[in-house]
């Protein structure tokens, strides 16, 4: 039900047929062929192991690659501006302005040298071009509305004097300063512990609610983009092999993939029994085989699983999955049907 | 006592964190942990930084000397009545970080074969040995045998580091975050092998974890620790279905639910965990827990057995003892 | 006993992997300047070492009528020096000196280097903190005065020279050795091999070495350069290598007085210096890089 409001609105992203090659002998084919879209105030979770091209397909929304060794084909839309084409003054407002990116590790993303107050206010001067004492008067604005406890005193605190979870919720508040229609978040809570995850992760939900921004979450964790996505995506080898509401895929998967994916997770596992493991490991990006990226680890596999392109299984609503056996049996309930 | 094949007894071990005289600063990383482990079974211990889960697999296995305490095999106190060197046969470790533990210079067949040549078995009858369970944990010797450490992918590389591990045949492996790092379908694959191996070996198991889906499927028994202690030890299914500590209880509400209509609607706990350096005074919990009481902020509570081989530290368990 | 020979034969299809040191050698032929520098320092070794076959004239010969030649005279393709000696033939002469006072030293730190500071950091605690802080006070001494204060004290000579640039030379190269073991001593693997029950000895021989002795030597090899151009600075001064033996340093020092007449002649060993030392750089620059395995 959602799918046909979403559908209907302009959309917040939209990606078209994209992919990124890093240049290598062969090239390292990071993304292939991708196409989704965002709308306004909508979650997509990107689901997808160490490889699948889930953070190269983020970084690319904001032009975070280095250019001189990537090829980018394709369209990449966000907030009608071709972001692809993006120069100078234009693409600093598009980052951090209308985009901005949260990363697994703050201790990394954020510069040691200054306070977290200052970074905030700098980021709002930048783009808002402010005065000093109004931006600062935003970044405590803004550690508030990440919950961060006696918010006045943490203005002034340097990032290696906050806990993990602390630092990342101060991450958080410098990616929100301005307001960003688009949220994109690679992993930021995997780094850290069980109990301060689940913190962060029902910030984000929270935050996204209230400032009804688009977010795109990149994890590895089933669980972690149950809890914060409306659509889910799973990526392996570069491609989308499924899409859907996250009820559908976590109910109903139908790529082998997202399959073997959920059996890891244990779901429905009876403990001590041996699990229904996905075999191998995925392809060299500089190496896919023609047709299927996953057909060497399926249990299922056969000569059509090797010739592109594949028959796309749509259940209307953004459901697909790129699996021949989906559509087949699919084509067969619906012939059984009438 | 002699039921058990590996115990710890009141293992304690602080270490130097700066400082001189009064400033001196102390991390108790593990503080009185006792636990026993019988023959075959698997001991899922969880809990989350700095709670001193890695500390303790390094007591266990003797890469760290307990400042108190002891470690038993069968019984004997290993140092004094076990040679450090019989009981290294017995008690092998997987790490974490499968990269760092291969020697980059080594081939697999070698890292693999390193072990017994140390107990004295020749090179040729080593290199065979090591050849077999290579075969055996899933990976073909005549491909990988010659291979380095960076020429295999992250799954491949725990699969030699449990090979390697096998080649002392020993009765006990302490898995530290042994498959945290590999990617989940990975993952999968090195659980089943390892289960696998239990049940062929009759191995016993340390497996210590942050992820307590995998623990669950794992382990007969789980160990849930906070701040160097231990906070609740009992058998999986008791623990993870009625936990008796409010920590255990948060670590479950914490877990990510994979459920698309009942997710997580209340964090558990605010705050991140606190540092082991100056721990909270009475039960080291107190301090983020929504039940605490009277006596939480003084006294540091005693292990209540609250079930078969269950127990668990936590004042609230002697109000329901009394209540009862 | 069939299963054991099956294993035998099993053992000799083992493809063995493109080993760790071939791998290095790739990527270090992919290096374009590395290679450059590598071939220019393997050009001045040659150059040492074939110098009599190579050189035109004898060093040592003088000609009071050629004094000073500029370059480009007949028969003195580089000109002559202030003794009328060829010069061409002197620089040839001069690389076999000035390399061995580059290496020699350089090469005997590197052993009892590598030999303190892997001891110091494979058994850490007090061991490590007072060799450590010996080595500090001598690296405390800046490596010219400490070279120069050695050199004066034992006398000019060769070998005096030689003695007080190895002595100059191990504190660093300790400091480098103690904390690349220190940084392997954390590592797993190293855990590994201690709960395998290993001798210590076994395991720094087994393990620690192998992964330790590669950048050490990369620092070494950065330090021929430097202990060129100390030893010319030593011969520059009186010390180290004397007249009328050809040496850069030396030459540099003799050939001073004559820059005002012919500055491009007096240049010439500064160049061979510079020449040497840069290529020696950037060599150990390209090995750092290709030795360096991403997983």
């Amino acid at each position: 039900m959602t799918q046909d409001t979403v559908h209907s609105v302009t959309p917040l992203v939209r990606v078209e047929d994209l992919s990124v090659r890093f240049a290598g002998t062969p090239p390292v084919h990071a993304v292939n062929n991708v196409s989704f879209e965002l709308a306004p105030g909508e979650v997509l979770g990107i689901l997808g192991e160490s490889g699948s091209g889930k953070s190269v397909t983020l970084k690319t929304l904001l032009r975070l690659l280095p250019e001189r060794k990537t090829t980018i084909t394709g369209k990449v839309e966000v907030d009608g501006q071709d972001v692809l084409a993006l120069e100078g003054r234009a693409l600093a407002d598009h980052r951090g302005g209308v985009a901005s990116m949260i990363f697994q590790d703050p201790a990394l993303a954020l510069d040691p040298v200054y306070t977290i107050g200052q970074q905030i206010a700098e980021t709002v001067i930048r783009h808002e071009g402010v005065s000093k004492s109004d931006a600062m008067a935003r970044a405590l604005e803004m550690l508030d509305v990440v919950r961060i406890p006696s918010a006045k005193r943490r203005l002034d605190n340097y990032p290696h004097e906050m806990s993990g979870g602390m630092r990342q919720r101060a991450m958080i508040a410098l990616a929100l300063a301005c307001r960003p229609k688009l949220l994109l978040a690679d992993e930021p809570t995997t780094a850290l512990d069980a109990t301060v995850q689940i913190q962060i992760l029902l910030l984000l939900r929270d935050l996204q609610k209230e400032l009804g921004m688009g977010v795109i979450f990149v994890t590895h964790d089933i669980g972690v983009a149950v809890e914060v996505s409306d659509r889910l995506a799973v990526m392996y080898a570069g491609s989308f092999v499924e899409t859907g509401s996250v009820k559908d895929v976590i109910r109903d998967a139908r790529h082998p993939y997202s399959k073997g994916l959920l059996a890891a997770n244990l779901v429905g596992a009876v403990p001590g029994t041996r699990l229904d493991a996905v075999p191998g490991a995925p392809p060299a990006l500089n190496a896919l085989p023609e047709g299927c990226s996953f057909a060497p680890r399926c249990a299922h596999a056969e000569t059509a699983c090797g010739i592109s392109p594949l028959p796309l299984w749509s259940g209307g609503g953004g459901r697909w999955a790129r699996c021949v056996h989906a559509s087949r049996s699919a084509a067969s309930a619906a012939g059984a049907n009438t | 006592m002699s039921t058990s094949i590996l115990s710890a007894h009141n293992l304690v071990k602080h270490f130097n964190a700066g400082g001189f005289g009064a400033a001196r600063k102390v991390v108790r990383a593990v503080d009185d942990v006792s636990f026993e482990l019988a023959p075959g079974e698997t001991l899922g211990v969880v809990g989350e930084s700095g709670c001193g889960k890695s500390t303790t697999a390094r007591l266990l296995v003797q890469l760290l000397t307990p400042d108190s305490g002891s470690v038993r095999y069968e019984g004997k106190v290993v140092g004094p009545e076990l040679p450090l060197k019989a009981f290294r046969s017995k008690v092998q470790m997987v790490f974490q970080d499968s990269f760092a533990s291969l020697n980059p210079r080594m081939t697999m067949i070698d890292a693999v074969a390193f072990g017994p040549t140390v107990h004295g078995m020749s090179q040729a009858d080593a290199t065979r040995k090591a050849q077999d369970l290579l075969d055996r944990v899933g990976l073909d010797p005549s491909r990988f045998g010659g291979r380095y450490a960076h020429e295999l992918s992250g799954g491949q590389r725990q699969r030699v580091n449990i090979a390697r591990a096998l080649a002392f045949d020993p009765q006990v492996i302490v898995l530290d975050e042994a498959v945290s790092a590999l990617d989940k379908s990975v993952e999968a694959q090195v659980l089943n092998l390892l289960m696998d191996l239990r049940r062929e070996r009759g191995l016993t198991y340390v497996f210590i974890s942050h992820d307590l889906n995998v623990v669950r499927h794992i382990s007969d028994r789980v160990m849930v620790m906070y701040l160097g202690e231990v906070a609740e030890i009992g058998p999986a299914e008791s623990l993870y279905s009625a936990p008796r500590h409010p920590y255990t209880e948060a670590l479950l509400a914490a877990m990510p639910s994979l459920d698309p209509d009942r997710r997580t609607m209340e964090a558990p706990l605010a705050g991140d965990p606190p540092n082991p350096i100056d721990p909270p005074p009475g039960c080291r919990f107190h301090t983020r827990c929504a039940r605490a009481f009277g006596p939480c902020s003084a006294q540091v509570p005693t292990a209540f057995t609250v079930g078969k081989n269950h127990v668990a530290a936590c004042h609230l368990n002697s109000v329901k003892e009394q209540v009862a | 006993m069939a299963v054991t020979t099956e294993s035998v034969a099993h053992l000799a299809t083992i493809e063995k992997s493109q080993g760790y040191w071939r791998s290095v050698w790739t990527r270090f032929l992919r290096d374009k300047v590395a290679v450059c520098a590598g071939l220019v320092a393997a050009g001045l070794v040659l150059m040492a070492i074939f110098a009599p076959w190579i050189a035109p004239a004898d060093p040592l010969d003088g000609s009071m009528i050629k004094r000073l030649s500029p370059i480009g005279t007949e028969g003195y393709p580089l000109g002559a020096d202030e003794l009328g000696r060829d010069m061409l033939s002197r620089l040839i002469y001069g690389a076999r000196l000035s390399l061995f006072m580059g290496v020699v030293p350089v090469l005997i730190a590197f052993i009892i280097g590598s030999a303190i500071g892997i001891a110091a950091g494979y058994l850490g605690g007090w061991v490590n903190t007072v060799t450590m802080r010996v080595l500090d006070v001598l690296y405390a001494f800046p490596s010219v005065l400490l070279a120069i204060a050695i050199s004066g004290a034992l006398g000019a000579g060769i070998l005096n020279g030689l003695l007080s640039l190895t002595v100059v030379f191990i504190p660093p190269i300790a400091r480098v050795a103690e904390s690349v073991t220190t940084s392997v001593r954390k590592l797993e693997y190293i855990e590994a091999a201690l709960a395998s029950g290993a001798s210590s000895i076994r395991i720094v021989r087994d393990h620690v070495l192998g992964n330790v002795l590669g950048p050490i030597f990369v620092y070494a090899t950065s330090l021929i350069s430097v202990s060129m151009i100390l030893a010319a600075g030593l011969s520059f001064l009186g010390l180290g290598v004397s007249p009328p033996n050809a040496e850069w340093g030396l030459m540099l020092n003799t050939l001073r007085n004559a820059i005002y007449v012919q500055p491009w002649l007096a240049a010439l060993p500064g160049v061979m210096i510079f020449l040497t030392s840069i290529s020696f750089n950037m060599l150990s620059d390209g090995l750092r890089s290709a030795m360096d395995v991403k997983q």
